[in-house]
């Protein structure tokens, strides 16, 4: 999609959201914390997609509902560049957060419980448009019907409750809603994972018309790495509540660095029947509540070695490249040293 | 259907009576799933996927009713085949087939997960109810569970609830409680969308394991043709509430005959199509109270012909040579090397009772 002059529309640094892990019993008290997502860095210009993709439970919701403030971080800021404006999504008060919450809009990964079941789909579509007053009556209705074509619905589906849709339509519904306010933010938690390739394939064209028509800028959380491929100009890979890869999309397609990449790459089912895939990347899914010492992967990796079980990888630039890894094999083992020293020492 | 047809689903129509009209949503559904074989079902958002799996477990609520069909269960211990769809709403036989012998997995999780309850409490008491083991034992065999659809920290996780989980985990917990009851048939809705691939792969190998292993026979909702490819035995397309092509998972992923399943593979965003346009198939799914005249799908087919397409009733399923039966009245000028065959011996491709 359209790559336009590389400013950027959010920065989010350090960002933590850890949930505790409670006793049981009647007086439940923290005895640790899931680090959902820990640390997390990363740069989205304006007018392009960036897409997050990782292990299930690797903390992608989490990043996204704590960026928009549908929850509190724990640590960290978010940086929302908009009308020539900086406000710090993390700390900005409920009252300051209010008018900006129409510059920025979710699509949640739950169509079912995220669409209220007594309200109409023509109310739910049009719902953000009466409450911040950009429309009503016939405009309003106009607008609801031209956004329901535009997902791949009709008009006269507007009277009807989101029960009687089937999951893909419903998936649609929360699409026709985010997408009506045309904001400046788009965040879409696996927006078209219910979707056939066919309805898949227009409503993505639509994300594109739109990203085009109005400049508008995608993060865009997904498990379908072929619709990532497509659409997404970067990608950043989460593992363990961390990102661990962050590169150009065709770079991280055609040269995944992090084993971790590589072993989801590869795990892309074929569409030819007589290619019989292994399936199993071996070991357990990483519990973000009870990491590991060292790299969070390094139960898992055929390529661990000495400084994996010991020493915290993080984000670097691998040379020659534009991708930045978070794994020992792509960092000088100078600096493995000097961080085993301050790791160690504290 | 064959001997060792364990499901066979004949003519099934279920309706929804709305403000709008009648909604022919399952409108003459004919497909047979064989005992330890995995049927995939596929097919446009909406065309009825989902409907025909609640009609299995006559699950389906008013305004929507089964109005027409057989649906055949034949099973294990040799039993004469129960007609599902004729059984009366409160039978034990009814209440049975739902508890033990035919299981399903939500297309969304949250519909088969109660909010208010930890996630022990939700599998235990699948468990207890079918099974006679203490509630301790229960938590034993829903922990392992959980282990093996890949939750990590399951000792731990068993005592959460669903909203302190992951969407995937979910998913898994949907999955696993349907597993515990060692179902007879499987009826799986999207289990894997909400998965990434590593774990995707991890169930795909679990249900693979299960049909070795127990001879569980499957029926596959998805519409990842990647997961078609490496779970399905036979595939069944479907469209705007009826099978407009079925045939062995080869067939229809390399030799497709319906221009509707060709368009599909074509739509797949694949390799060199970055940041161009997407070939989705043209028109949008028609209105189920509007359905064209003749061949549903003329107004989008790309093969379409005036006269012979958009008129009269929509083409009947035929079997040709190669194996696969389709619904087109223009196959073989589309494939020019097969024909019809009257009769065929593969009894996978059996031509359907009228
Ligand atoms: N309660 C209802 N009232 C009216 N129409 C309904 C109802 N439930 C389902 N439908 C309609 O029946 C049709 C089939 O729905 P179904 O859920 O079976 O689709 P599906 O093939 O599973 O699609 P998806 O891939 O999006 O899940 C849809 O057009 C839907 O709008
Ligand atoms: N409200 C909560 N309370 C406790 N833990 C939570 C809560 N919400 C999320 N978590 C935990 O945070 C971790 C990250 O979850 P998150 O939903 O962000 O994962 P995800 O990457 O979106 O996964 P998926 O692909 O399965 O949707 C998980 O371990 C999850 O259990
Ligand atoms: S840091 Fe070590 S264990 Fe982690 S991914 Fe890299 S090589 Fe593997
Ligand atoms: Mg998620
Ligand atoms: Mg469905």
């Amino acid at each position: 999609m359209t790559t336009s002059p590389q400013t950027p529309l959010l920065q989010v640094r350090n960002l933590c959201k850890h949930f505790p892990i409670m006793s049981k019993g009647f007086a439940r008290r923290p005895i640790g914390a899931v680090k959902a997502v820990d640390d997390v860095n990363f740069d989205l210009m304006r007018g392009e997609t960036l897409g997050l993709v990782g292990e299930s439970g690797s903390g992608k919701t989490t990043c996204a509902r704590t960026i928009l403030r549908a929850l509190s971080p724990t640590s960290g800021q978010a940086l929302f560049h908009v009308d020539g404006q900086t406000v710090d999504l993390a700390q900005i008060s409920e009252k300051d957060l209010k008018p900006l919450r129409q510059k920025m809009q979710m699509v949640f990964q739950d169509p079912f419980s995220s669409l209220n079941p007594r309200m109409t789909v023509g109310d739910i579509v049009g719902e953000p448009l009466l409450i911040h007053k950009l429309a009503r009556g016939k405009e309003l209705q106009d607008r609801v019907d031209e956004m329901l074509l535009k997902v791949g619905l009709r008009p006269e589906h507007r009277q009807r409750y989101p029960h009687a849709f089937s999951g893909g339509q419903r998936q649609r519904i929360g699409i026709a809603r985010a997408l009506i306010m045309k904001p400046a933010l788009v965040v879409a938690d696996e927006a078209v994972s219910a979707l056939d390739v066919s309805v898949q394939a227009q409503v993505i064209n639509l994300l594109a018309d739109l990203q085009d028509e109005f400049n508008l800028t995608y993060l865009f959380v997904a498990h379908d790495l072929s619709v990532v491929r497509h659409i997404c100009d970067r990608v950043a890979v989460m593992y363990a509540g961390k990102i661990v890869e962050l590169a150009d999309s065709e770079e991280l397609f055609e040269n995944p660095r992090h084993p971790y990449s590589q072993a989801l790459l590869s795990a892309v089912p074929s569409i030819d029947p007589d290619i019989k895939m292994n399936f199993d990347i071996g070991g357990e899914v990483a519990d973000a509540g009870k990491l590991p010492p060292g790299c969070p992967f390094h139960p898992r990796c055929p390529h661990r070695f000495e400084p994996c079980d010991k020493v915290v990888p993080w984000l670097e630039v691998v040379e020659a490249s534009n991708t930045s890894a978070a794994c020992h094999l792509y960092i000088p083992p100078e600096k493995i040293e000097a961080a085993a020293l301050a790791q160690g020492s504290k | 259907m064959t001997n060792d047809t364990v499901l066979h689903i004949e003519d099934l129509k279920t309706y929804f009576y709305t403000e709008q009209g009648e909604i022919p949503a399952v409108d003459g559904v004919t497909v047979s799933l064989e005992r330890g074989k995995v049927l995939a079902l596929v097919g446009e958002s909406g065309c009825g996927k989902s409907v025909t799996s609640y009609s299995i477990l006559r699950l389906i609520r008013p305004p929507g009713k089964i109005v027409g069909g057989k649906i055949l269960f034949t099973p294990k211990d040799g039993a004469a085949p129960i007609d599902i769809a004729a059984l009366n709403e409160k039978s034990d036989q009814l209440y049975s087939v739902r508890g033990g012998h035919i299981s399903m997995i939500f297309q969304e999780p949250m519909t088969a997960l109660s909010p208010v309850h930890t996630i022990n409490n939700q599998i235990s008491e699948a468990i207890l109810l079918h099974q006679d083991v203490t509630p301790r034992q229960a938590r034993e065999m829903a922990i392992e569970m959980l282990r093996k659809v890949g939750i990590p920290g399951a000792e731990r996780r068993i005592d959460q609830y669903p909203h302190e989980m992951s969407g995937g985990m979910r998913q898994r917990v949907v999955i696993a409680m349907a597993l515990v009851c060692n179902p007879e048939i499987l009826i799986a809705d999207e289990p894997t969308t909400a998965l990434d691939v590593t774990i995707q792969g991890q169930i795909l190998k679990l249900i693979k394991d299960l049909v070795a292993e127990r001879g569980t026979s499957v029926v596959f909702i998805t519409h990842d043709l990647g997961v078609v490819a490496q779970i399905a035995d036979d595939v069944a397309v479907m469209y705007l509430g009826r099978v407009v092509e079925k045939s062995d998972v080869r067939g229809v992923l390399k030799t497709p005959l319906h221009p509707y399943t060709m368009s599909l593979l074509q739509s797949l965003p694949g390799l060199g199509h970055r940041g161009q346009r997407l070939p989705a198939i043209r028109g949008s799914v028609p209105s189920l109270t509007d359905i064209p005249p003749g061949c549903p799908f003329h107004p989008r087919c790309p093969h379409a012909v005036r006269g012979r397409c958009d008129v009269g009733d929509r083409p009947a399923l035929r079997t040709f040579s190669n194996g696969g039966q389709a619904a087109c009245v223009r196959v073989e000028e589309i494939h020019p090397h097969v024909h019809e065959v009257g009769h065929s011996n593969d009894p996978r491709v059996a031509p359907v009772a009228a």
